[in-house]
């Protein structure tokens, strides 16, 4: 393996502030959605007492999970010491941090009560799995910073391996927090089983790692990087793995709820009577997130394409929203059940009458805000490879490979 | 609210005369507990747990007196819909702290009522996972958010067993004084806690409810009458599973 440079990303001036533009003005709309909500209250939106979150948090869970997920290229870098890794991890750390940014924001801005965040980060019930998240949140962007300082000033190089050890257990704890602030919902029934927490560190490694098969393949193409088919092709192999397990995971977690009688109705729900979350559940999350990416990279001839690569990729993002779209709508929208053996046949709060689930369409200016997140994400991605030196020069086959002749 | 009224003026003859008994009868039914109640410069301690006891049986159907009463109380209506709303969803969005439900059993086909509110659970789940802590159980068991901390993140809504909480999701146009609230944080029953601060011993909901379903008063006092009318009824938790100890009994179901 050759000895790898790394370099301030090098585009065109011009391209590179039309990309900044660009992100601006979608993260900027989104402010002014952000703007729209708090102004008139969340009325505006799909969101009601019944489904209490809505698409914000859908993007804001994805993005939280991708972020932790998105630091695992960097993790087989440095704690698995894998050298063909080391060169694709500064960008593992800057997008993990960015991602998680991204994320949060999305969730502060949501709150009824943004402009409380002090409290939020002053005041702690240390019972709170949510509390414990803030802090967790914290913590990895921080470590993950550090981290990223190890990897790019030489003087701190010492501290390399003990940082990416930090930083891979603290982003194992981090999704295990973000799966059980559903896990801990003992009352709903599609969150309340314990295979919650590995089912997400298991998805978050997928969806953060189509995120950065992505990023890394855009940012070389457009600063006309060689970008070897040997990095990518072990990366779309990584993928693969990941995508069945999170297959493997979904179809566990479904088929211990069918195992317990009281979660059948709850299943019925997701698997055939749900309409769109059950649309979501099978297209979305099956077959777009998971069937159809995985067909592709395993496939011998579209697997070898880097054109087809990248559109799994994309797939497992699309299929990732729809998951967490099921997992957290879906889940309020089935009724609970507080009277076992009776049927609910009016309420003045819509508890499930005659077992119909809560209804729920998302407004544009959630979506606008979902979207917003990501954009701010990908913006202090850009800024980021801008100013550090992150990208290597080259990522060519005889380059990156470490079982190339040369 | 006459009826309240009236029941406010009794109490405060009665207080007036400082009798020191622990109950007193003040119409067939409505028995009231004075001793427990404690004044507002004195912190609330646990000698007390406020808690109901509502018989489903003599819920009428149709009736929604209680859910009236509590409007009125604390101030619920303060909201109109604001313009361009879809009266549907703004339905699912406005604050509602009781409702009334009516179930049908699945094999007997018997029909019940009942209403239903915050349970004031002993271990509520509202406060374990609000990151803030401003969902909280005070000492005399009245569960409540402190919306000064509250940052309106509804994790408290999605861990309730019971759907009892409300987001407030426009502006408030009228701040009523007995219940501060505002757009953006949580609310959910609070058994008239400014009643109870009062040194009053009733909801508004108990004093509304023509058939006297309900049942308030302290659980940890033998003597109470809701204490007597559960050891006297066979009553439930809903969702007894989940083990939380509710402060809001049922019985007739
Ligand atoms: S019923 Fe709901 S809101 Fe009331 S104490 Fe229990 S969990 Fe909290
Ligand atoms: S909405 Fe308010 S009361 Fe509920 S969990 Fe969040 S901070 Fe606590």
């Amino acid at each position: 393996m050759k000895k790898i440079f790394y370099k301030e990303w090098d585009i065109a001036s011009q391209t590179y502030w039309m990309i900044l533009a660009v992100l601006a003005v979608i993260s900027a709309i989104a402010g002014f959605a952000v703007l729209h909500m708090e102004h008139n209250g969340h009325w505006v939106t799909g969101m009601s007492n019944q489904i209490v979150w809505g698409t914000p948090h859908v993007f804001a869970v994805f993005l939280i999970v991708a972020a932790s997920g998105a630091l695992n290229v960097a993790s087989i870098a440095s704690v698995f010491n894998k050298k063909a890794y080391k060169p694709l991890a500064p960008l593992s750390a800057l997008l993990a941090v960015a991602l998680l940014i991204g994320g949060l924001l999305i969730l502060v801005l949501d709150l009824g009560r943004p402009e409380r965040l002090i409290v939020a980060m002053t005041t702690y019930n240390f019972k709170s799995i949510f509390a414990w998240n803030i802090i967790l949140y914290n913590g990895f962007i921080a470590i993950v910073a550090f981290y990223l300082w190890t990897i790019l000033d030489r003087k701190m190089n010492r501290f390399y391996k003990a940082a990416g050890v930090a930083a891979f257990l603290w982003r194992l704890i981090l999704t295990t927090g973000t799966g059980s602030i559903f896990g801990f919902l003992v009352a709903r029934q599609g969150y309340d089983a314990a295979i919650m927490a590995p089912w997400f560190i298991i998805m978050s490694f997928g969806f953060g790692l189509a995120i950065y098969m992505l990023v890394l393949s855009d940012f070389f193409r457009l600063s006309g990087r060689p970008l070897g088919d040997s990095v990518m092709f072990r990366l779309k192999n990584l993928l693969g793995v990941f995508v069945a397990a999170s297959l493997l995971f979904a179809l566990m977690y479904h088929l211990t709820n069918l195992y317990g009688t009281e979660n059948h109705a709850y299943e019925a729900f997701i698997l055939r009577d749900g309409g769109v979350y059950t649309a979501a559940f099978w297209i979305g999350q099956i077959l777009i997130g998971g069937l159809l990416p995985l067909a592709i990279v395993f496939h011998p001839s579209l697997g070898k394409s880097r054109a087809w690569i990248y559109a799994a990729a994309i797939m497992v993002i699309i299929g990732g929203l729809a998951t967490i779209y099921v997992i957290i709508i879906g889940g309020q929208a089935f009724p609970m059940t507080m009277f076992p053996g009776k049927t609910v046949i009016a309420s003045g709060f819509y508890d499930g009458i005659n077992g119909l689930a809560s209804t729920y369409s998302p407004s544009l200016a959630e979506a606008l805000l979902g979207i917003g997140g990501i954009a701010v994400a990908l913006l202090i991605t850009a800024i980021g490879v801008r100013m550090l030196k992150i990208l290597p020069m080259s990522l060519a086959d005889e380059v990156a490979d470490p079982h190339s002749a040369s | 609210m006459k009826t309240t009224d009236q029941t406010d003026h009794k109490r405060r003859d009665f207080l007036k005369t400082g009798v020191a008994a622990s109950a007193v009868t003040l119409a067939p039914g409505i028995v009231m507990h004075t001793a427990e109640a404690a004044p507002r410069d004195k912190a609330v301690d646990s000698s007390v747990r406020w808690g109901m006891l509502i018989d489903s049986s003599k819920c009428a159907s149709g009736c929604d007196s209680c859910v009236q009463a509590c409007n009125d109380e604390n101030g619920l209506e303060a909201y109109s819909m604001p313009e361009g709303a879809d009266p549907e969803k703004w339905d699912q969005q406005r604050p509602k702290w009781i409702r009334s439900v009516t179930l049908k059993d699945n094999l007997s086909g018997r029909i019940s009522n009942l209403p239903l509110m915050c349970q004031h659970c002993e271990n509520p789940p509202c406060a374990d996972v609000c990151p803030t802590g401003a969902s909280f159980r005070r000492a005399d068991g009245v569960v409540m958010v402190d919306r000064h901390i509250c940052i309106g993140c509804r994790y408290c809504m999605m861990a309730c067993p019971y759907k009892a909480r409300s987001f407030i999701h426009e502006n408030v146009d009228i701040k009523p004084e007995l219940a501060p609230r505002g757009k953006g944080c949580v609310e959910s029953c609070n058994f008239c806690v400014h009643r109870l601060d009062d040194g009053q011993t009733t909801t508004a909901c108990q004093d509304a409810c023509p058939e006297n379903a309900i049942i308030f008063g302290d659980l940890n006092d033998p003597n109470s009458e809701v204490s007597k009318a559960l050891a006297e009824y066979p009553s439930v938790q809903i969702r007894a599973d989940l083990r939380l100890n509710t402060g809001v009994r049922y019985s007739g179901i």
